[in-house]
């Protein structure tokens, strides 16, 4: 399953990400967890300079932008494949 | 969208056409905007040339297209170029720097790297733990948010670019006086004590370094976005400013507003400090009032002091700053802008 956090501290851009990260998850048709992180102590831990920023199995593969659902798909597939 | 199915060199070569195209359209509709001002009031409605009525409604019809265009413009060739920074690079530049060196490369870096206020933790953090100084970072902290593209677009097209330029300068050299200031007060310790425990990965890093057709795209949602949330503020802004320039006469507003009046700058200050609102409003009415006596400098330090403080990202910044600093970041950044409204007022 894939674990998916959202970095941010809930301003528009951070919910935008979220939204588009659902719809990725919903077209892909796979098991994900989607979780906001909104403390700036846990976002630390990701080396995080600008948010919102995307979260991957734990590997950070966005930061400072809103990447479009088909890049966030190639993400989560990349993912898959490495898990 | 068929621009997905071109090869990558294909779609920067058909993006760079668009923008060229649009550069050409944007000047053709500049040039036009006077003749068309002109011609819809004096011609169209029939006004008298001097007449109140005339004179504002010229000045709006005038001023609205033209500040629309420069901002639409403007924050176009200002995210494009941005796309060429990141605050990971930022960072990487800084790091090492002393004191001096590093406040400066630090102010000129906040202007250029794409900076948005919900981000200023993440940042902050991000550099002060790889080791930039407390002051250096300050620097970048304060003229991030203060030399905003709207402000100078803004200042650029009411005032001039010797204004905008101006505007420029002094808060680069507010940010560096102000960062080097901070820095020798040694206020490490008012910062919350997670910040320096590292437990940051350093292995982590979603570098993502765009193509041209993507740079745009990026460039055009940016003045979508912010044209689009903005514009309501410059034609309400542009109205105030239409009615006073037309309707207030010459030299009413020296008194209060003037350089004779020694505490408009602090007035000014102490108004904008709890302020937070956008330029785009604002600057137009500043225009107008100044053409009708209120002088430069007061206006300037008003605008610095409004975009250059906000409470919002004051209390974001409460996360990792304890208030004691807060109260030094603030303070030093008003008396800053107070000593350069003076300034101002003096030289020009």
């Amino acid at each position: 399953m894939l674990t998916i956090k959202i970095l941010g501290s809930g301003c528009e851009n951070c919910k935008r990400l979220a939204y588009l990260a659902e719809r990725a998850v919903t077209h892909l048709a796979v098991e994900a967890k989607i979780i906001k992180v909104t403390e700036y102590a846990d976002m630390m831990a990701y080396n995080i300079m600008s948010t919102p920023g995307l979260v991957v199995n734990e590997k950070l593969v966005s930061s400072g932008r809103i990447p479009s659902e088909a890049e966030i798909t190639t993400f989560l597939t990349s993912a898959l494949e490495t898990a | 969208m068929i621009i997905q199915k071109l090869h990558v060199r294909d779609q920067n070569v058909l993006a760079w056409l668009v923008v060229i195209a649009a550069v050409m359209a944007w000047i053709g509709f500049y040039n036009l905007i006077e003749p068309f001002a002109n011609w819809l009031v004096y011609r169209l409605l029939s006004l008298a040339e001097n007449s109140h009525l005339g004179e504002s409604l010229a000045f709006f019809f005038y001023d609205v297209p033209k500040i629309l265009l420069l901002l639409g413009g403007m924050i176009f060739l200002i995210t494009t170029l941005r796309s060429f920074f990141s605050p990971e690079q930022t960072r990487a530049w800084l790091g090492g720097k002393r004191e001096g060196i590093g406040n400066l490369l630090a102010a000129l870096l906040g202007v250029v790297t794409p900076f948005c206020s919900c981000s200023a933790v993440p940042l902050f953090i991000g550099f002060v733990e790889s080791g930039i100084p407390l002051g250096v970072t300050f620097s970048f902290l304060i003229a991030a948010p203060m030399i905003n593209e709207v402000a100078l677009v803004m200042l650029l097209g009411l005032f001039g670019w010797r204004i905008a330029g101006l505007y420029l300068i002094s808060g680069v050299s507010i940010a560096i006086l102000a960062g080097i200031i901070i820095g020798r007060l040694k206020l490490e310790g008012q910062v919350e004590d997670f910040v320096w425990q590292v437990t940051a990965n350093n292995t982590q890093n979603a570098s993502y370094t765009p193509n041209w057709a993507e740079r745009f795209k990026a460039a055009w949602q940016s003045t979508k976005d912010i044209v689009g949330k903005v514009w309501p503020y410059v034609l309400i802004g542009i109205a105030v400013g239409a009615g006073i320039h037309g309707y207030v006469p010459e030299s009413a507003l020296a008194e209060i507003m003037g350089k004779k009046a020694w505490w408009s700058v602090l007035a000014a200050v102490a108004l904008g400090v709890p302020l937070y609102s956008n330029a785009a409003g604002f600057l137009p009415i500043a225009s107008a009032l100044i053409e009708k006596g209120a002088s430069l400098g007061t206006v300037l330090a008003f605008m610095m002091s409004v975009v250059g403080l906000s409470l919002p990202e004051m209390i974001i910044l409460r996360r990792v700053l304890k208030p004691k600093l807060i109260a030094v970041f603030i303070a030093t950044l008003t008396v800053g802008i107070i000593i350069t409204g003076y300034l101002f007022n003096i030289i020009l």
